[in-house]
């Protein structure tokens, strides 16, 4: 008999199931993986070097490309660290604001990872209805940013305006007819609460839709039931956080724990897994799109009852209303520099983590009084996650390594930074 | 989270650790301790362990570079790694930082065998810092490309490198040659006194 040796093999970074640019060396017994090398750092774009060289505001958009599925999140982060670090009140309105986006933000992540997870295990129809749902969600993107994905939103103190009372509506095309698009402009007819108010009557059912065609699934659970488990001992100590940390049944979200925004007035639950797997992971994010849809609703009806600013009056780090700056000459002064120089935020240093959909996201500044930081990092919830792979996929077959990837909801964006 | 909660976070941390500690400070709701990188092993196993404290999880490690901090006014050693810890039971968080004796060739322990979550962390800061983690079994490049040289998070890194690649048609390969951009600034770095601007 021929003497059978391990073999290794290069997975990546050009794969469908890499999940952007992972490239893996895989040492194989067989099937089997005995070890498994993450080769990472080829979406590294140094955003924390980066924004050493810009000032506050600049630094923003980058938050957004960083784990560019779930944007708004990132910013959160960052506006917080640094209005810990400068003490700056949020109006209550825009805490709401944020809240609401991070939870649409949310569901587009794991509406992404949903899809995506299930066309890696050979689930297809999935993703297209996941799809269908983010559309609407972009939209409300877009209504309130005018970018559909790379919002920029947020700003230190608030958010950068309210929320906007008409919906941009289709027109008709070679497409869509007349007729065609009124029907499609049916849920736009009112403000953006109104559509998202709408999208959250509709979502429930759509989550029964996808659980109807996996949760129960014989396939889906060969493919998931007992893969990639991780006990809640080696979750702790891997560092894992958000999902794959409740997936081992540990009862652990920032949003309740340690609240932040307006989390401490709302209404909603934390899911745990039992088993670790990633059976259990999926039912966990399953039903965390649940919850969040139950949070944006509450928001809605906070929203449409508490008019009022949404961002903070303080020119020091927000810029005046722009008929007060023609008319004011400190207010111009203001505008000017806080636009020119850049905000000013004094010497310390602040930690400050949200719950971002993939996990503790966290933004250490450390500011020497400068208009720019001094030294930003990004705790990436990712790259921890990632870090566990080895552990995770050892003595799994190479199928299974797809399925890891997948429970793990890596983005490089954030892991590579 | 409440304030007497981290009074007693520091009391407690007084009790345990006592000279271990070389400075202990509460700013903005968060309490941050200096440790000398030798007694970091016994201060972490500590931390991580003792039933008042059980900072079980470490949830970031990162190198930070004093040299031109406000201005060059930096007296004290230049490379440092902070680590953020956060105990579960006890629903706190820590900040620990531990300087490296020689600025030259910066040395700290590995606490991979406390956290091993570490690993990552801490092939990052000594890829991007040039910090050696001693103790720890793969150091190894992990952001920058293979064969990169200098370590680009240093403050004396340019933010345009040193290198840039393209693709070379008579050579018919990537090559690598000495950056053509010009460095720029388009807002200028600025320190100012902490009253500045208030009314």
């Amino acid at each position: 008999m021929p003497e059978i040796k391990n073999y290794t093999m290069n997975f990546g970074p050009q794969h469908p199931a890499a999940h952007g640019v992972l490239r893996l060396v895989l040492e194989l017994d067989g099937e089997v993986v005995v070890r498994a090398d993450p080769h990472i750092g080829l979406l590294h774009r140094a955003t924390e070097k980066l924004a050493e060289h810009k000032t506050y505001l600049q630094s923003l958009p980058y938050m957004d490309r960083l784990d560019y599925v779930s944007m708004l999140s990132n910013e959160h982060a960052y506006v917080m660290a640094i209005e810990k670090l400068a003490g700056i009140e949020v109006p209550l309105r825009a805490q709401y604001i944020r809240v609401m986006y991070d939870e649409i933000t949310r569901l587009l992540n794991h509406l992404m990872w949903l899809g995506a997870h299930g066309l890696d295990i050979g689930a297809m129809t999935v993703f297209l209805y996941c799809f269908r749902e983010r559309e609407d969600l972009m939209d409300a993107y877009e209504a309130v940013s005018g970018a559909r994905m790379h919002a920029a939103y947020y700003r230190p103190g608030g958010v950068y305006r309210d929320l906007p009372d008409s919906m941009p509506q289709y027109e008709a095309s070679k497409i869509h007819n007349a007729a065609a698009v009124k029907k499609m402009n049916v849920n736009r007819q009112g403000s953006l609460l109104d559509f998202l108010e709408d999208f959250t009557r509709r979502f429930p059912n759509h989550v029964d839709e996808y659980e109807t065609l996996l949760t129960d699934n014989r396939i889906w659970k060969q493919r998931t039931v007992g893969i990639g488990v991780v006990t809640p001992e080696r979750a702790i100590a891997l560092g894992m956080s958000g999902p794959m940390l409740r997936g081992s049944g540990i009862e652990w979200d920032l949003r309740r724990k340690q609240p932040y925004a307006a989390y401490d007035e709302l209404d909603f639950d934390i899911p745990v897994g039992r088993n670790g797997d990633t059976y259990d992971r999926y039912l966990v994010r399953v039903e965390e799109m649940r919850q969040s849809n139950h949070i944006i609703k509450q928001c809605i009806s906070w929203l449409r009852a508490n008019p009022g600013p949404v961002i903070t009056s303080d020119h020091k780090y927000a810029p005046p209303a722009r008929e007060s700056m023609k008319q004011n000459m400190e207010e111009l002064i203001h505008h000017f520099k806080l636009f020119t120089e850049g905000m000013h935020i004094a010497e310390g240093e602040a930690y400050a983590a949200v719950e971002h959909p993939k996990g503790e996201f966290g933004i250490y500044i450390v500011s020497d009084g400068a208009n720019k930081p001094y030294r930003l990092k990004i705790r990436a919830p990712g790259f921890t996650h990632l870090s566990a792979l080895d552990e995770m996929v050892r003595g799994h077959m190479i199928a299974d390594v797809v399925t890891i990837i997948g429970t793990q909801d890596i983005v490089f964006g954030e892991i590579d930074r | 989270m409440m304030t007497n909660d981290k009074q007693s976070l520091q009391e407690v941390l007084k009790d345990l650790l006592g000279d271990r500690m070389v400075s202990v400070q509460e700013k903005l709701g968060e309490t941050t301790i200096v440790v000398s990188a030798v007694d970091m092993l016994q201060v972490f196993t500590l931390l991580r362990d003792a039933a008042d404290l059980r900072f079980v999880q470490m949830m970031d490690l990162c190198g930070m570079d004093y040299s031109e901090y406000g201005d060059g006014e930096w007296a004290g050693k230049r490379f440092a790694v902070v680590y953020h810890l956060l105990s579960h039971l006890h629903n706190r968080r820590l900040r620990v930082r531990v300087f490296a004796e020689e600025d030259d060739f910066p040395v700290i322990a590995s606490v991979i065998d406390i956290w091993p979550s570490a690993n990552w962390f801490e092939r990052e800061a000594f890829d991007l810092f040039g910090i050696v983690f001693t103790g720890h079994p793969d150091l190894r490049r992990i952001l920058t490309d293979y064969g990169f040289v200098g370590n680009p998070f240093r403050k004396d890194f340019p933010l345009s490198g040193h290198v840039e690649m393209r693709y070379d048609p008579e050579q018919q390969r990537v090559v690598y040659q000495p950056v053509t951009v010009e460095p720029r600034e388009v807002t200028p770095r600025t320190v100012r006194e902490e009253t500045y601007g208030s009314h």
